[in-house]
């Protein structure tokens, strides 16, 4: 029998997408898509700008440039890696062992080579795009500033190709791996140990780069030590690092083929093997996958804590805040990633801790504030990551009952307000967190300490209500796996929304905090005038519309649900 | 009494149905057919409030679903055809969400729970999360979370889907009885028989529209019948020929059969 093609076996999928892209269209989406690419565009320019400045500025430094240059590319490259290792494993699961298609491939007479690599292409379009589309200005400043010519494209794609096959190849063939150890629908063993290898793989990441060392070059004995340093593979056999070294000597003009052939033949080599294994286990797992529903649950301990915490609500909202929590701690694809959240509060908290402001010399005031001020960005920017994968998602996930909340005299206000503060709680919690602790780590004054916590409860509800309203705005109500839903078009316009508001508040903030500084700075005292006043009420009024104004529209286009 | 008044529902230039008028009154079990794609889910989405109409009204008791929601939709419940229920609920835990959802709470609710799992033989299964039941279960829960807040009116797509012969049984007893105290149930089904034994009166909806309503009595008399049974109506009124050109298709189809 003539096996079916690739693009045939592929068919639904992109004919799905395909569809829906000219529903889009037909629902005039043509503006929107205009709307998108140039806000996608100013993105892009955005980080090329960052790096192209970063670039320029190694370039005029002899001798040490080009290391830091390539040093830098290699560190972005193996942060995709990592990142593209754990999205893959979770990706894997869905595409390999839970997708809906695959009662339809496994029982036609499709061989299972064609099925592998089918899954493998969309476990590896669904995991790397956005990071494809990221290395794109990213690469694009390398080749400007170290003048790639017409030729450094096509060789980047060269490049860039064959490692994000590799963390794609290595973290489907983990998943078959685990899924034959642990039934797949029992994920929480199996999301368990990716949360905690991803955790235990981000700390050992922060050691195999010791980036403090690369900050204070004074640590070293003499500037040959540094060079010596810089010029040490990260990570000698990782596949960022040949494509950092493929990439980096094509810039220099030179001809060194063995990086981009140590890409391309493991890659073949990777892939080859996974296929075998597939070929080994991918039934056994699949069996595995059509069992083993969890049973046991603790329904009442909710009841008795969340329920009786929450009596003061009407019956509805208490109880779809009592579902929403329930289903979070039940769902091991959603709380597993607290483990990885509560690794990346100690990283954070940890790296501010080793900034070297309070080492022995005078304690450099404007430096405190100025830190503590950009800090209220950077915070900011994780609090909309973390609302991306937890409250974008929900409106998306009440898709399939819709029936039930629709046809029930539930309020659609009564919904989105239960949705709203289940997220925004936890998220005020760690914002409060996060600032308070950065905030004593760096020894702020009071004023600072005010600032930044007024702020960054402003800046929580805000981002919540974008998260949910942008959420709402763009439902992706037939996508099977929780965690694909904030790598969408509308995960990405939210994100993009969330930036502008963060540059916005922090720039209206700025003109008080400076006018704070300099007072301090020139020993007079602190007046908190009407200018000062009148730029954190600009600030506050921002937060106040940004929250407001999501939920408003992310309920009128509830409304126009249908289903 | 459910009532639809010129009800209509473009998809762009597709129209799903086209000007349905049509009266459920107290006490009746009425039955919605029609072949696939004629329009009866789309008819019964925009009963429950989950779709809005294009044009035209739909009113229970009196309240319009779209004009004033909360009190149409505290009288109705709504069985869909397919049971998307949240898998990591329970089904008591289920069935406290939906009370919870028209406004109910306390050990009266959970009187009732007990009573419904009882009834639909899911008292084992109470505290074991919906991911681990079978379709039939997830289709009695359903059913069981429709009855949970004592609807006035039913609406119901493709009841037997999916039930076993028992709970089937079950399920007609229960909206017969449902009707006989005064209650309405306006029933979609494919199954022709049970809504021949069932209903009250019945409607024949196709391409969107109303081409038959009355007594199965009524119908024979209208199409000049005579004691046909109401699948041959049903035939008679939606294109028996394609079943003949089907019967035709299949007979040439069979690989191993004589030729």
């Amino acid at each position: 029998m003539t096996q079916p093609s690739l693009w045939r076996v592929l068919e639904p999928k992109w004919r799905t997408a395909l569809q829906r892209i000219r529903e889009e269209r037909s629902r005039g989406g043509s503006g929107k898509l205009l709307l998108l690419v140039a806000v996608g565009a100013l993105f892009w320019l955005a980080v090329f700008r960052v790096l192209y400045v970063i670039l320029r500025y190694f370039r005029g430094v002899e001798e040490l440039g080009p290391l830091l240059a390539g040093k830098l590319l290699g560190l972005v490259l193996l942060s995709f890696v990592a990142i593209l290792v754990l999205s893959n494993v979770i990706t894997a699961l869905s595409s390999f062992f839970l997708a809906k298609d695959l009662d339809l491939l496994v029982s036609a007479p499709v061989d299972w080579l064609r099925i592998y690599l089918a899954k493998l292409g969309e476990t590896l379009l669904h995991s790397s795009w956005m990071v494809a589309l990221m290395a794109v200005p990213i690469l694009t400043a390398y080749g400007v500033i170290y003048r790639g010519g017409p030729l450094f494209a096509p060789f980047a794609v060269l490049t860039l190709f064959p490692m994000l096959v590799l963390p794609a190849v290595a973290g489907s063939a983990l998943t078959l791996v685990l899924v034959n150890v642990f039934p797949a629908r029992r994920t929480r063993d199996l999301l368990s140990i990716v949360a905690l290898g991803a955790a235990g793989g981000l700390i050992l990441l922060l050691r195999v780069i010791r980036p403090e060392r690369l900050a204070s070059p004074e640590g070293f004995r003499n500037l040959l030590d540094f060079i010596a340093v810089l010029r040490t593979p990260t990570s000698p056999f990782l596949p960022s690092e040949w494509a950092t070294k493929a990439i980096m000597t094509f810039l220099r003009g030179e001809l060194d083929p063995l990086p981009l052939l140590l890409l391309w033949t493991t890659a073949a080599a990777l892939v080859t093997i996974g296929a075998m294994l597939h070929r080994a286990l991918f039934a056994a797992g699949f069996t595995k996958a059509q069992e083993g529903a969890e049973r046991f649950v603790r329904g009442a301990w909710w009841r008795w804590t969340v329920g009786t915490l929450l009596g003061f609500l009407p019956v509805a909202k208490r109880e779809f805040v009592l579902k929403d929590v329930k289903l979070f701690f039940r769902d091991t694809t959603q709380w597993s990633q607290l483990i990885l959240l509560a690794v990346l509060v100690v990283v954070y908290l940890f790296n501010i801790k080793a900034l070297p402001l309070h080492r022995g010399e005078q304690v450099g005031f404007f430096y405190v504030t100025l830190v503590s001020f950009l800090n209220l960005g950077l915070a900011g920017f994780v609090l909309a990551a973390i609302a991306a994968r937890f409250i974008f998602p929900a409106v998306s996930l009440e898709g399939r009952h819709m029936w039930l909340l629709r046809s029930s005299p539930l309020e659609l206000k009564t919904l989105l307000w239960s949705k709203y503060w289940v997220g925004t709680v936890p998220l005020l919690v760690l914002a409060l967190l996060l600032t308070g602790l950065t905030n004593v780590l760096l020894q702020v004054r009071p004023f600072m300490m005010v600032v930044g916590m007024l702020t960054i409860g402003g800046l929580t509800f805000a981002i919540a209500a974008l998260a949910l309203g942008f959420g709402a705005l763009y439902p992706q109500f037939e996508t099977e796996n929780a965690a694909q839903i904030p790598t969408s078009f509308g995960g990405l316009v939210y994100m993009m929304a969330t930036i502008a508001l963060l540059g916005a508040v922090l720039r209206a903030l700025w003109t008080a905090v400076y006018a704070y500084v300099r007072a301090v700075y020139e020993g007079q005292p602190v007046v908190v005038d009407a200018w000062m006043i009148s730029w954190f009420a600009v600030a506050a009024a921002l937060c106040a519309a940004a929250t407001a104004l999501p939920l408003w529209v992310g309920l009128r286009r509830m409304e126009r649900f249908e289903f | 009494m459910i009532r639809l008044e010129n009800l209509t529902k473009h998809y762009g230039s597709f129209v799903a149905v086209d000007d349905v008028s049509l009266e459920v009154s107290r006490g009746v079990l009425y039955g919605f057919l029609g072949p696939n794609g004629a329009g009866k889910t789309t008819t019964l989405r925009m009963i429950a409030g989950i779709l809005r109409p294009t044009d035209g009204r739909v009113l229970l008791g009196g309240d319009d679903v779209h004009r004033n929601p909360i009190a149409a939709k505290q009288r109705l419940g709504f069985i869909p055809d397919r049971p998307f229920v949240y898998d990591k609920l329970t089904g008591a835990e289920f069935l406290r969400f939906v009370a919870a959802l028209y406004g109910q709470e306390g050990d009266a609710v959970d009187r009732r729970v007990a009573e419904l799992l009882e009834v639909f033989e899911l008292a084992s299964w109470k505290d074991e999360l919906v991911e681990a039941y079978s379709h039939g279960m997830r289709q009695k829960l359903i059913i069981s979370s429709a009855l949970i807040h004592r609807p006035e009116y039913i609406v119901v797509d493709e009841p037997m889907v999916g039930l076993d012969p028992k709970a089937a049984r079950l399920l007609k007893d229960i909206f017969r009885q449902f009707a006989s105290r005064g209650g309405t149930v306006l029933m979609s089904t494919h199954t022709l028989e049970v809504a021949e034994a069932m209903c009250d009166r019945v409607a024949i909806i196709q391409h969107g529209k109303i081409v038959a309503e009355g007594t199965v009595d009524d119908l024979r008399r209208q199409h000049r019948a005579g004691d046909a049974s109401l699948e041959e109506l049903f035939l008679k009124l939606t294109g028996g020929a394609q079943v003949r050109e089907l019967a035709e298709v299949l007979g040439h189809g069979g690989g191993d059969g004589p030729p």
